[in-house]
């Protein structure tokens, strides 16, 4: 870490340093990157180097095109609207902060690593961040002058995802930014793992969970507010990362989560909002029915996928079975000919098997990904419901003491009438701040389906093109295979 | 004998199996039509003939497929065709698979989309046409096969079969009687007969033997195997069907610029459905049909040689009951006699035999040339399809998209 600068401010002051290693977690790489043109130094970002961009146009942020990489197109705005972004500890104005809008190169990329050097074995995942930072107003705290060095790797644990995950939305999701979802727990997937058993399935999982923890941070690191936080800064550069214990299931914070799910649903059935603004109720019940569908859709997908992977086992097997009639056969032309079908046919379960792969990564996960976002934003919503409860109890609370003040009058108790007054003020203020949270978190909430939407555009456009491509180019080879059989077939005599 | 394989107006190319027709036209015959009640099937069998052994030049009558059963069994049993391949017995028709996924289908139909539900049934209608047009076809050709015979055709009971203008299963039942399944008792250890019967003298007869037992087992492992590649394959086309289905519902509802997009993409998936139908279909037809056809086929080749096989241990026996009359100089006039027939018997069968398995393998190596070519070349022809139906879809999609690729492809 450098040392020339101001450490980052972190938003929990608590840091217990261990480290244990115990079964059935994962480790994680988390590598970050940074390109900074501006600073070839990459320890240093000057305090006064100021790009003129501020309040200007929009800026990109390019992504790396990886193999796995769905974002490739995507497009971002960065802006640091600092008011939003330390919402927790501030009730009162926000600190005087010049918004800058810089250029950033993003792009995280995570691999997955076995590490048998204890005794249980583990999953590394190594995370590669590209980050360029050109402009920032160095007076404030800003996220990006955190970013110490150019590229730097990190080990995180798969809880150590889901810990980042449990913060940002405690932090963000109550003022209404789309908070992406992380990858889920799977007991199963990890007991294989664990078990050591290094198979066909336990490297797919491997695979399928770094994938999706790749995806994961891509989301968090596009989002021009999380980007900036300092839990997602000392994520992805801390080498050390305390423990995040509240995230497994059966803890007294799980338990915890539980309950407050419970009660969150509850309260959405008793909450009855009075909707004023029409584009709120069109959104909800828009990803209502894009929620349904979605769901459907992705399992007739997973549906494909299975029948997919199943056509080719059953190809090969057909293969292998046309070998041995081949080999049986006496007749010699006839006996080449079922030879060459059978090696056609193992090519085709070949390429079957790579279909049923893009089938998945492409379509499939992309899907799951999405029907997790409409959930979150769903989530907003209801936030914004909760806000909107909040501010109206305010308003009772308010009249309540009226009352009670103007009763006080009438029984001309001085002492107790200066207290009432006192908490007249009180609930005034609170009444007040409940309109603004609530005008806050709507005008946050219309941002974010903003983006989010046009983002959603994007990456279903990139990936139903990439899908088509994998099945023209799945087409393209069975007509070059089934060509090359053909004169074989004719050759028989 | 100009051999002359035939193909019929119909669209089912499963004629061209296995038949061939000689050029002589005496003797004709074809079902025209089935009907489908519940789980029975009544085969409409047309005849055209000249010769003169029928009442009259054109007929129909109405046969149950426990009728050809009837028939193929009768000419199995018959010692005069001992030295001949009996044309396999057609397949008992076989709904089960269209009906229970019928029936899945009628249970999971709240879960669908109106427009989903309708092409599930649809698809599933045809597919009870095809099992439906698959039994006629199968059916057909054993007759055809038998008329084609030159000694077969001749047979009395192949007569009665197309002539007998009343219902066959009083026969049926006579004939169940006589021979008490008797033969077929027998047959089911023919194989343990071949096996471990004595090594022939004759090498010709040996290497088949050898032959045609391997090959069976391969023959059917493929057969299964087909079997399930194909079903796969279906099952790929149906889920195109419920994406395709949930694609439009979404597009429906949506009004970014994804819209045309989703729609155009449902669109293309419904088109691909359809020709990855046809794959499975033809690769059916061709491979699966094919390898099943030959496996029956070649049981019934099988059975010949476990004919011969039981006429050499016949004969066998018989030069040991000569030998023991001769010693107890009784009855040796009756004995001799016993001996001569018996390897009178062996005689034609095997000479019989080595023209009917010669001929076989002929045939055998003929369609499997066809059909291979075929299947390969349909295949060709839909992937080619497919292709243009992909290309036409990336094309529609708008050019901001297009634009999009190009990003894509130039940072590959």
């Amino acid at each position: 870490m450098a040392e020339d600068r101001e450490p980052p401010p972190l938003a929990d002051a608590v840091q217990t340093d261990f480290r244990e290693v115990e079964e059935g977690e994962d480790l994680f790489v988390s590598t970050v990157s940074t390109l900074s043109p501006t600073s070839p130094e990459p320890a240093s970002f000057p305090a006064e180097d100021i790009s003129t961009n501020s309040n200007g146009p929009k800026q990109e942020i390019l992504l790396d095109d990886d193999q796995e990489d769905l974002f490739a197109e995507a497009t971002e705005e960065v802006s640091l609207d600092s008011p939003e972004r330390e919402p927790i500890l501030s009730d009162g104005p926000s600190p005087a902060i010049t918004p800058v809008t810089p250029t950033v190169i993003i792009t995280p990329r995570v691999d997955a690593l076995f590490d048998r050097s204890l005794d249980e074995s583990f999953l590394n995942y190594s995370g590669f961040l590209f980050l360029s930072s050109s402009a920032y107003r160095g007076a404030a705290i800003t996220s990006l002058s955190l970013f110490s060095r150019n590229e730097f790797s990190v080990k995180r644990r798969f809880s150590d995802f889901l810990g980042l995950h449990s913060k940002l939305a405690s932090k963000y999701m109550h003022i209404g930014y789309i908070v992406p979802p992380a990858p889920e727990k799977s007991i199963v997937g990890m007991t294989k793992v664990k078990v050591g058993k290094e198979d066909l399935s336990s490297a797919e999982f491997v695979e399928k969970r770094r994938s999706a923890l790749e995806r994961y941070l891509m989301r968090t690191v596009n989002h021009p507010a999380l980007v900036k936080d300092p839990d997602v800064i000392q994520f992805l550069e801390n080498t050390e990362l305390p423990r995040a214990v509240s995230t497994q299931a059966l803890s007294g914070a799980g338990i915890l989560r539980m309950v407050n799910k419970a009660a969150d649903a509850v309260n959405k059935m008793t909450i009855k909002m009075n909707e004023s603004d029409a584009w709120f109720e069109e959104k909800q019940q828009q990803f209502e029915n894009l929620d349904i569908q979605l769901r459907k859709l992705h399992a007739s997908v997973e549906s494909l996928v299975c029948h997919r992977k199943e056509l080719s086992v059953n190809t090969a097997s057909f293969a292998k079975s046309a070998a041995m009639l081949g080999n049986s056969e006496d007749h010699t032309a006839l006996s080449r000919a079922l030879s060459q079908l059978a090696e056609v046919e193992e090519k085709i379960d070949q390429l079957h098997h790579e279909q049923a792969y893009a089938d998945f990564y492409l379509f499939s996960e992309l899907l799951g990904d999405y029907v997790r976002l409409i959930t979150a934003v769903k989530g907003v919503f209801d936030q914004r419901m909760k806000t909107w409860s909040k501010w109206q109890d305010a308003q009772v609370m308010l009249q309540r003491k009226r009352e009670a003040e103007a009763k006080l009058q009438y029984a001309n108790k001085p002492d107790k009438l200066q207290q009432a007054k006192d908490e007249i003020k009180e609930w005034e203020a609170k009444v007040q701040q409940g309109e603004r949270d609530f005008e806050q978190i709507s005008k946050n909430i219309r941002r974010e389906v903003e983006r989010f939407e046009k983002q959603r555009v994007k990456d279903f456009k990139v990936v139903i093109i990439k899908y088509l491509e994998s099945l023209v180019h799945t087409q393209q080879q069975l007509i070059k295979y089934w060509e090359a059989f053909l004169p074989e077939a004719k050759a028989i005599a | 004998m100009i051999k002359l394989i035939v193909q019929l107006s119909s669209p089912s190319l499963l004629r061209s199996v296995s038949v061939d027709l000689n050029n002589d036209s005496s003797l004709l015959i074809d079902i025209p039509d089935a009907l489908c009640e519940r789980d029975k099937v009544k085969f409409t069998v047309h005849t055209k003939t000249t010769l003169n052994s029928f009442q009259k030049p054109d007929f129909s009558v109405s046969r149950q497929h426990e009728d050809f059963i009837w028939l193929h069994d009768t000419l199995v049993e018959t010692e005069e065709y001992a030295g001949l391949i009996i044309p396999p017995a057609p397949p008992k028709p076989d709904f089960e698979s269209p009906r229970e996924k019928m029936h899945k289908l009628g249970e999971g139909e709240a879960t669908m989309t109106k427009e989903e539900y309708t092409k599930m049934k649809q698809e599933l209608e045809a597919e009870y046409l095809a099992v439906f047009k698959k039994t006629v076809q199968v059916h057909e050709i054993f007759l055809q096969r038998l008329s084609s015979h030159p000694n077969l055709s001749k047979d009395r009971n192949f007569q009665i079969f197309l002539e007998y203008d009343q219902d066959l299963s009083v026969r049926r039942k006579n004939a169940k009687e006589m021979f008490g399944g008797f033969f077929k008792n027998m047959v089911k250890s023919a194989d343990e007969v071949l096996i471990s019967g004595i090594k022939d003298v004759d090498e010709f007869f040996e290497q088949e033997k050898t032959f045609l037992l391997d090959y069976f087992s391969k023959i059917k492992d493929s057969t299964a195997k087909a079997e399930k590649m194909t079903r796969s394959h279906k099952n790929v086309a149906d889920d195109y069907i419920h994406i395709s289905a949930t694609l439009n519902s979404i597009a429906a509802d949506d009004n970014t610029a994804l819209k045309q997009h989703l729609e155009k993409f449902a669109e293309l998936l419904e088109k691909l459905r359809k020709v990855e139908g046809r794959v499975a279909s033809d690769q059916e037809l061709k491979l699966t049909e094919l390898l099943r056809y030959y496996m029956r086929d070649i049981q019934a080749a099988k059975d010949l040689l476990y004919r011969r096989a039981r006429a050499l241990a016949d004969y066998e026996n018989s030069n040991k009951a000569l030998d023991k009359a001769r010693l107890k100089s009784k009855d040796v006039a009756q004995a001799e006699e016993n001996q001569k027939q018996c390897l009178l018997k062996f005689d034609k069968l095997s000479e019989s035999g080595k023209k009917e398995l010669t001929s076989f393998k002929g045939r055998r190596v003929v369609a499997f040339r066809k059909n291979l070519i075929e299947m390969a070349e349909l295949e060709i022809k839909h992937a080619k399809q497919c292709v243009i139906l992909h290309s036409t879809c990336i094309d529609l999609m708008d050019s901001s998209f297009i634009f999009a690729v190009v990003q894509v492809r130039g940072r590959r």
